[in-house]
């Protein structure tokens, strides 16, 4: 039978060693299950997770091959930038016990709302353009998280219902958009957009790659968050509020003005992720734009501690997931639902492991003592 | 009308089921926000035994058992190593989404035949209450029944009694000797044997197919169902034949001539939701009376 | 023990002993009880009197040790073989289920039976012991007193031989108090036994028969009350010399710095309590006390004192002559108030961030710790330095969680980084609630200094001992309603427990 028995403090090793052996236990599960399906294990493994961080290696040591391997390391970090600053955003919004699970719906209306700036948006240099998009993106994500802070705050209704109806919502809503008044009329028939403009599209980085300026928005923003997190009242407000609310109004801090705080900060990050990652690769408004994303982001927060700049981390281990997800699904012809069962895992012994930080396990025998 | 009530009825199956499942968790102390996760997993379990076994009530109990073992999970995770309940519950739905994404795909596009329909002699055809009542398959009827027996068990037994006091404070149930944690593992896998039935009949009944994501929200509602309901089970028989109504509006609103694209009319179950979530949550008092004073909160025994 | 021949002992405990990781809460202790004995467990907050009867009624096993039921040696794996063999509890904090009913209650507590059945038992034995209650009330609707009968008649209708009763007197009037003596006398003569665990000497001298004194865990003395005197048995209880609180002599009060004039509040939901004009003048250099049993608005008072939740009018709160009464508690901060609410655990503080991080939750402001927005956390270690030294708070780091505290070292922090702020008005909840000697006696002292240096210091407080200690005036509290505030010299225990009660006093009478 497992005891747990409470540590004085929280250990600060098993804080920084919990995802790492949360990671570790998720590879072997895998292997297990890969091989239930008939799959070599180790090989199916090294697609998945470790091809891709070893073709970013070759691309670090051989700089004469550099052009030959750095196609999957740049998409790893296309698919790693929505997911770093929509799990930044709900790293800030859980630490207040906010949990807004409904950032796909908000990143959705980012994409609407970047799309209609793109799409009926003023002709002119990027200059202009690309702020007036991101600006629009951002706006439509807060304005769908406005909804839930303001049904939670007004009328004590449960954030994570609400924020997950309006997903659904989001998702109605744009599929209407595509197939109805935005449908491109050179689209035959395919429920598209207009492609977007030129000064719409975001600038790549790097020549060859699809690796885009979001980049460094979202390095940006991630740091920005952990510092205001770690050094600002503000951030302490949020901290305070999530863990007790009670504490937080003997401080003289708004429980209201906090949820307001973290759901459009959180909302307008989905929705700026959702008009980058429209703009930089796909280029028009079609109905399935990845709004997965904003579920998996919950991952990602949870990986990087809950931390800002931890969610950087998390954001790249799970793209790794991702692109290690396409490989398989080429090489070894494994279906796509694999790597979100390697997700689901993930978060399941993240959370298990998180036990240890606080407890200690003992393991008695069963007679001791009643159930 | 008719055949709009009709459907009304089949509609408002799943939502009973993993809506009266939830209950009993809940009302345990128990919040378990898996059940789309759930849900599906029976779904698809229950699909996959009926297209190979042809075997419809070993699909039923398959879907159930499959419900129970996602609960169970669960159950570990949350109950036993104190893990957050609200970030396990979603673990769940996202384990649950691939998982039945995985069994499934072999599955997509291939169709079953629907469930059988019990039919009494007269009564069911000829009036149309009684097409309306009378002629649906066994699991409509077994949906009210254990819609009853929940009800029953709650306010009548000493089970039922021993649950309620869990749910309302855990260190004084613990303090008299109640076993905290089995009765939560019991109410929470019930919770998701019934979520199990409530997938099974989608992917049976409703509509005998199976497509990725098929319940479509359904869990979730079903989470809002007890919030609707304030956790007493007859609120939530009816809740879920109003949401069903709801869910049905926009197969029939073309029908019946309204001028609303579909997509907003599929937007309906969702936005009548939200509403009910406002109308039943801005009022503090009913909500803090009823709602099981312990819910979501980790309980560990002192030793 | 000697017990005498041919008697043999209903209850002991030999050698019981029960460790927390290296923490002993019980070393080694024996304990022996008679049949029909009044019986009491003496010990301060901490000595390990909970645990021990904890482990006596199966919630917890014990780590070495055994007990023997009438000479037999037994196990006590549960709380339900401990009721078979005819021990029953009464705990300290209700183990009563709010939403549920009397009789759902008491059943949970019996085996499995007929409710019919059962609400006839209720009526019995509520008669037979002046025990009156209705089965059928929702149990949140009662006082405390009432559910304190609740849990009462739950034991007693499993014919116990052996009632514990775990400090049931701290959320009684003295006249409630009276009630249930002479329901244990009428016990304890119908050869019921009553381990009774307090910290309430008079109360010890006036009920029980003999005593078992604990301290730290490992028991230092057996006495018979009715022999020994008050001060004897506190030593025991403590150990040293027992601090004399050092008051000096009685100045005259200045200006009113703490004004509260007709203070109306409705009450919070189904189950808070309303304030009913509710008025009270502190003045400097005196210390007010606020007597009341738990539950008759205490809560709701504080938060409109801190700003928590706001008054109708500014003018309805002054401090300095400011009118405060919609300020929220940022701003009566830096108008010089300082406040201790009653829980130290998510509300004064937060058990998961460190005692640096707790000083910047109240003084983030007002005393520039956060100022402009960004935290000097130097300025906050630097205060967390200064509280630990003035108050001799213990704890293993140099900055460590606040969770990892003692009750007492907490309790001494907390009122620590108020106090050092030399505020002008401090407004404290439960001062010593659950805190050991050592630490209380530091904390009223440092409540009287404060006050001596001119502040006004307004005390709510359940512990009449606490109030008369320290307070100049005393007002009760009750339904939401204060009475006028007194002076200690003129009040006793008998009239403050009359006004607990909701009575008045005959001058007050119209």
């Amino acid at each position: 039978m497992i005891l747990l028995e409470p540590r004085e403090q929280p250990s600060r090793l098993l804080a920084v060693l919990s995802p790492v052996v949360a990671i570790a236990l998720m590879l072997f599960a895998g292997a297990i299950m890969l091989a239930a399906m008939g799959q070599p294990p180790l090989q199916a493994l090294y697609v998945y997770f470790f091809q891709p961080v070893h073709e970013l290696w070759f691309y670090l040591v051989r700089p004469e091959e550099r052009a030959m391997w750095i196609y999957t390391p740049s998409e790893v970090l296309v698919k790693a930038i929505p997911l770093a600053l929509i799990g930044a955003g709900l790293t800030i919004c859980f630490r207040a016990n906010v949990w807004n699970i409904g950032a796909a719906g908000q990143y959705t209306l980012g994409a609407i709302f970047g799309g209609a700036a793109a799409l009926y948006g003023p002709e002119g240099s990027p200059w202009l353009t690309l702020p007036l998009y991101l600006a629009a993106g951002a706006f439509g994500g807060l304005l769908w998280a406005a909804i839930p802070a303001l049904l939670r705050t007004r009328f004590n209704a449960n954030e994570i219902l609400v924020s997950l109806m309006l997903t659904y919502v989001a998702t109605l809503l744009l599929d209407w958009l595509v197939r109805g008044p935005w449908k491109s009329p050179t689209s035959f028939g395919f429920p598209v957009s207009a492609d977007f403009t030129d000064s719409y599209l975001l600038p790549v980085l790097v020549q060859g790659t699809r690796l885009h300026l979001g980049l460094i928005l979202a390095i940006v923003i991630a740091v920005a968050l952990a510092l205001m997190m770690a050094r600002t009242l503000r951030g302490f407000r949020v901290r305070v509020i999530g863990a007790a609310p009670r504490a937080g109004a003997f401080a003289g801090f708004s429980q209201s003005g906090t949820i307001w705080f973290v759901l459009l900060l959180s909302g307008g990050l989905a929705g700026l992720a959702g008009a980058i990652e429209v703009s930089a690769t796909i280029g028009k408004l079609q109905p399935e734009i990845s709004a997965s994303y904003g579920f998996t982001a919950i991952i990602v927060a949870f990986l990087g501690r809950l931390n800002p700049a931890g969610a950087l981390l998390g954001a790249l281990i799970l793209a790794i997931s991702y692109i290690g997800g396409e490989n398989a699904q080429i090489l070894l012809k494994l279906p796509k639902n694999v790597t979100g069962i390697f997700q689901g895992m993930l978060l399941f012994f993240l959370l298990a492991c998180d036990t240890l930080i606080r407890y200690r396990i003992r393991w008695t025998s069963a007679s001791a003592g009643a159930a | 009308m008719e055949p709009f009530l009709i459907s009304m009825m089949i509609a408002a199956t799943p939502f009973l089921f993993a809506g009266m499942g939830e209950l009993v968790a809940e009302r345990s102390g128990v919040l378990n926000l898996g059940v789309e996760g759930m849900m599906l997993m029976g779904a698809v379990a229950a699909f996959a035994v009926s297209w190979s076994t042809g075997n419809s009530t070993l699909a039923i109990l398959t879907g159930a058992f499959a419900g129970g073992l996602m609960a169970l999970i669960f159950c570990v995770i949350a109950l036993s190593l104190l893990a957050n309940q609200a970030a396990t519950g979603l673990a769940l739905t996202i384990f649950g989404v691939g998982a039945s994404g995985l069994i499934g795909q072999n599955f997509v596009g291939e169709a079953l035949e629907p469930l059988q329909k019990l039919t009494i002699p007269v009564m069911s055809d000829s009036t149309m209450l009684g097409r309306v009542l009378f002629a649906h398959d066994g699991m409509v009827y077994l949906a009210l029944v254990m819609a009853a027996a929940v009800a029953w068990f709650l306010s009548l037994s000493r089970a039922g009694l021993e649950l309620r006091a869990v749910g309302d404070s855990h260190t004084s149930a613990h303090a008299l000797g109640l076993p905290v944690i089995r009765i939560r593992y019991a109410a929470t896998i019930f919770g998701g044997a019934m979520a199990g039935l409530g997938g099974a009949y989608l992917s049976l009944a409703y509509t005998p197919l199976w497509g990725e994501n098929m319940t479509n929200g359904r869990g979730w509602i079903a989470l809002a169902l007890e919030v609707f309901a304030t956790w007493r089970p007859w609120r939530l028989v009816a809740g879920a034949y109003l949401f069903a109504t709801v869910t049905q509006l926009q197969f029939y609103g073309q029908n019946w001539g309204w001028p609303i694209p579909a997509q907003f009319l599929a937007m309906a179950p969702y936005l009548a939701t939200v509403v009910a979530l406002v109308i039943i949550s801005r009022d503090i008092g009913l909500t803090k009376a009823n709602a099981p004073a312990c819910i979501g909160q980790p309980f560990r025994a002192e030793r | 023990m000697d017990t005498p021949a041919g008697q043999t002992a209903l209850f002991e405990a030999r050698d019981v002993s029960k460790l927390f990781g290296t923490f002993a809460a019980n070393d080694k202790v024996s304990l022996v009880v008679q049949r029909g004995e009044k019986h009491a467990l003496l010990g301060e907050n901490g000595a390990g009197k909970s645990t021990l009867v904890k482990m006596m009624y199966g919630v917890m096993q014990p780590t070495s040790g055994q007990f023997f039921w009438r000479s037999q040696q037994v196990t006590i794996p549960k709380p339900a073989a401990a009721r078979e063999m005819g021990i029953g509890m009464v705990f300290q904090h209700f183990s009563v289920f709010d939403a549920l009913n009397v009789a759902e209650n008491i059943a949970l507590a019996l085996p499995p039976q007929s409710m019919r059945g059962l609400s006839d038992s209720i009526a019995e034995v509520s008669e037979a012991y002046g025990l009156a209650i209705d089965p059928e009330r929702a149990v949140h609707t009662l006082s405390v007193g009432e559910k304190q009968r609740v849990e009462i008649i739950r034991c007693l209708l499993q014919s116990p031989q052996l009632l514990i009763m775990d400090e049931p007197t701290s959320v009684l009037t003295p006249q409630e108090t009276q009630i249930l003596f002479s329901t244990l006398n009428k016990l304890a003569e119908d050869g019921c036994a009553i381990l009774y665990i307090s910290h309430k000497l008079e109360e010890v001298k006036t009920l029980c028969d003999t005593a078992t004194i604990l301290r730290h865990g490992k028991l230092v003395a057996h006495c018979d009350p009715g022999k020994s005197s008050a001060r004897e048995m506190a030593e025991l209880m403590v150990g040293d010399n027992i601090a004399n609180l050092a008051r000096n002599g009685a100045t005259q009060p200045g200006d009113a710095r703490l004004e509260i004039t007709d203070l109306t509040l409705p009450a919070d939901g189904d189950f808070g309590t309303a304030l009913d004009r509710i008025s009270l003048k502190v003045h400097a250099g005196e210390i007010v006390g606020i007597a009341g049993i738990a539950g008759e608005g205490q809560p709701e008072l504080m938060d409109a004192l801190t700003g928590e939740r706001l008054a109708g009018t500014p003018a309805t709160i002054r401090m300095d002559g400011a009118p405060l009464g919609r300020a929220g508690p940022t701003d009566r901060r830096a108008a010089g108030a300082a406040f201790v609410p009653e829980e130290r655990n998510g509300h004064a503080a937060i058990s998961d961030l460190t005692l640096s991080e707790n000083v910047i939750l109240a003084h983030h402001t007002a005393e520039g710790v956060a100022g402009g927005g960004w935290i000097d956390f130097g300025k906050a270690a630097d205060w967390t330095r200064r509280i630990r030294e003035a108050f001799d708070v213990r704890a293993g780091d140099e900055n460590p969680a606040a969770g990892s505290l003692s009750g007492g070292n907490l309790q001494k922090f907390v009122v620590g980084r108020e106090i050092l702020r030399k505020p002008g008005v401090l407004i404290v909840s439960q001062p010593t609630w659950g805190v050991d000697a050592g630490a209380a006696a530091v904390i009223r002292q440092a409540l009287i200094d404060l006050a001596w240096d001119g502040a006004a210091v307004l005390v709510i407080s359940q512990d009449l001992e606490e109030v008369f200690a320290i307070c100049d005036r005393i007002a009760v509290i009750y339904h939401g309603t204060l009475s006028s505030a007194k002076p200690a010299a003129e009040m006793t225990a008998e009239t403050v427990g009359l006004l607990m009660a909701g009575g008045t006093l005959a001058e007050d009478a119209a």
